[in-house]
């Protein structure tokens, strides 16, 4: 089932595009990335998705009553506002205690109902706000750089839970991410954006694409071929093990 | 009982203090302490103006307050830093109003009045007032406070769960203008800031959910003004400043004990 179309969307700050007339579906059950160098759009193309920014041009279809499970790059949590976990999972509707362990479980993050938000560790953190997500039984999950700040043993772990609640929920998954590597082997289809779609596909497809490789085949000196063959060893980590607490004064 | 001036300034520093609250918390969450400065000095404006037009002094307040609250909105994010654009707009605010009260002819205006309250002159009329619009802040933020605290959190989270960033910005620009209204004649212009943002950091040391700090915020607010105004009596010293100081001293307890005590 199609979840949402985007028809020649040029999105942009104010009335200068930084992404031009960009074609995009996304079906239940599919994991697509988008991917592409600091400043490509990719962020801005989540944001126009989900209705955040207005488009310049072009349109955006929702199926109706569509419910997004957005997991942000990054909350500024800082301090002012105090915050337990499980009341931050109650924003915007409410959820039984039931439910909250539940979500907290399936994130990989038990226990932490009546920690405070600002006293999680990064990876704690990520784990939480994807049980936020959870939480809203998402038809489409979206992740926007979800792992920034994750070492990549706790990258990989957070994709493999994606992956897992992509197979439990049946849900479909955007996400946006640096992590190429770990990324590109757990996608269905991978767009490359560089201020407009650059090439697409599924992540062989892409990966030898020229317009990829012009991106970032150069950059990485040919070390995303290492990555690829690494990937291969299963590394087993629960990144919230080694989370770093952060000492609060 | 109302007959009493000392019950009506009471009441009228209670009602003040619970409008003030759960504002007052959004304001400290949001970072918004200087946009409540900038608005609220914008009211002697609005005072200035009622008094040229002979209107009521409560409806050219909330007239200017709401125009200054949204000035400051649509110029934020033009370039100029935002404290920068607060702090020019605040005391822009209140200059021009000072000059604009000075160029009322004909009518004497007790200035000290608007710039630091005159709460024991409180009147039935202003009493109700001030109930009033006391009621319909807190209404309106009960009523949003789940959308309000999303979007607070991240206009973006937000946005995915179909709440418009911008719609809780205005809800909460509407409550803004209304409580400077309502806190003019109890604390004045100038000090209509210190009731918004001092209460909200008093509680927040010693709150772990966003409702606890709320309802404690008003609580301290209530506290402050009841015992400003005490004080004030006692000493016969101006009552706006000390409730405030009051406010401030309480500060000073929960800041140095209270985050000791919780952790």
């Amino acid at each position: 089932m199609r979840l949402m179309t985007a028809d020649g969307l040029t999105l942009g700050h104010g009335t200068t595009p930084v992404l031009r007339d960009v074609d995009f579906h996304i079906d239940r059950g599919e994991i697509v990335t988008l991917v592409g160098p600091n400043g490509s759009g990719k962020s801005t193309l989540v944001k126009g998705l989900i209705g955040a920014i207005r488009p310049i041009k072009g349109r955006v279809d929702q199926v109706r009553g569509l419910r997004i499970g957005y997991v942000p790059q990054s909350l500024q949590m800082d301090g002012f506002l105090p915050l337990t976990v499980s009341r931050f999972l109650c924003l915007p509707h409410r959820h039984s205690s039931d439910a909250m362990a539940r979500a907290l479980q399936e994130a990989g993050v038990p226990d932490l109902a009546k920690r405070q938000m600002r006293d999680l560790s990064g990876g704690q953190f990520q784990r939480v706000l994807l049980a936020r997500a959870l939480l809203m039984e998402p038809d489409i999950l979206i992740l926007d750089e979800a792992t920034q700040g994750l070492d990549q043993p706790g990258a990989a772990a957070f994709y493999r839970q994606i992956a897992d609640v992509r197979d439990q929920l049946g849900c479909a998954v955007l996400m946006v991410s640096h992590d190429l590597h770990v990324v590109m082997a757990a996608s269905d289809r991978v767009l490359c954006l560089n201020g407009h779609v650059c090439c697409q596909g599924t992540p062989d497809v892409v990966q030898d694409a020229p317009e990829y490789r012009a991106l970032f085949g150069t950059g990485t000196q040919g070390a995303f071929a290492l990555y690829r063959h690494q990937h291969d060893h299963h590394h087993h980590h629960h990144d919230q093990d080694h989370g770093h607490d952060h000492e609060d004064a | 009982m109302l007959d009493d001036f000392l019950v009506r300034a009471g009441l009228a520093g209670v009602g003040t203090a619970l409008a003030a609250a759960p504002l007052g918390c959004f304001v400290v969450w949001r970072r918004m302490a200087y946009f409540g400065d900038a608005t609220a000095h914008a009211a002697l404006l609005g005072v200035a103006l009622s008094l040229a037009f002979q209107g009521p002094i409560m409806i050219g307040v909330l007239a200017t307050a709401l125009i200054m609250a949204t000035l400051v909105q649509s110029l934020s994010g033009r370039g100029l830093a935002e404290d920068t654009l607060l702090g020019v707009m605040a005391h822009a605010a209140l200059a021009v109003g000072l000059v604009a009260v000075s160029l009322l002819s004909g009518v004497r205006v007790d200035l000290m009045s608007y710039l630091f309250g005159d709460i024991l002159a409180v009147s039935k009329t202003d009493l109700a007032l001030i109930w009033t619009g006391a009621a319909a802040v807190v209404g309106l933020i009960l009523w949003r406070w789940q959308r309000l605290l999303t979007a607070t959190l991240n206009p973006d989270l937000a946005q995915a769960s179909g709440i418009s960033a911008k719609t809780e910005q205005l809800v909460l620009t509407v409550a803004l203008a209304v409580t400077v209204a309502v806190a003019i004649k109890v604390v004045g212009a100038l000090l209509i800031g210190a009731l918004l943002v001092i209460p909200p950091a008093v509680a927040r040391p010693l709150a772990r959910t966003p409702e606890v700090m709320a309802l404690l915020t008003a609580g301290i607010g209530s506290l402050s003004a009841l015992g400003g105004l005490g004080a004030a009596y006692q000493f016969d010293t101006p009552t706006g400043p000390t409730i405030v100081c009051v406010a401030a001293g309480l500060f000073i307890i929960t800041t140095l004990f209270g985050a000791r005590t919780l952790r």
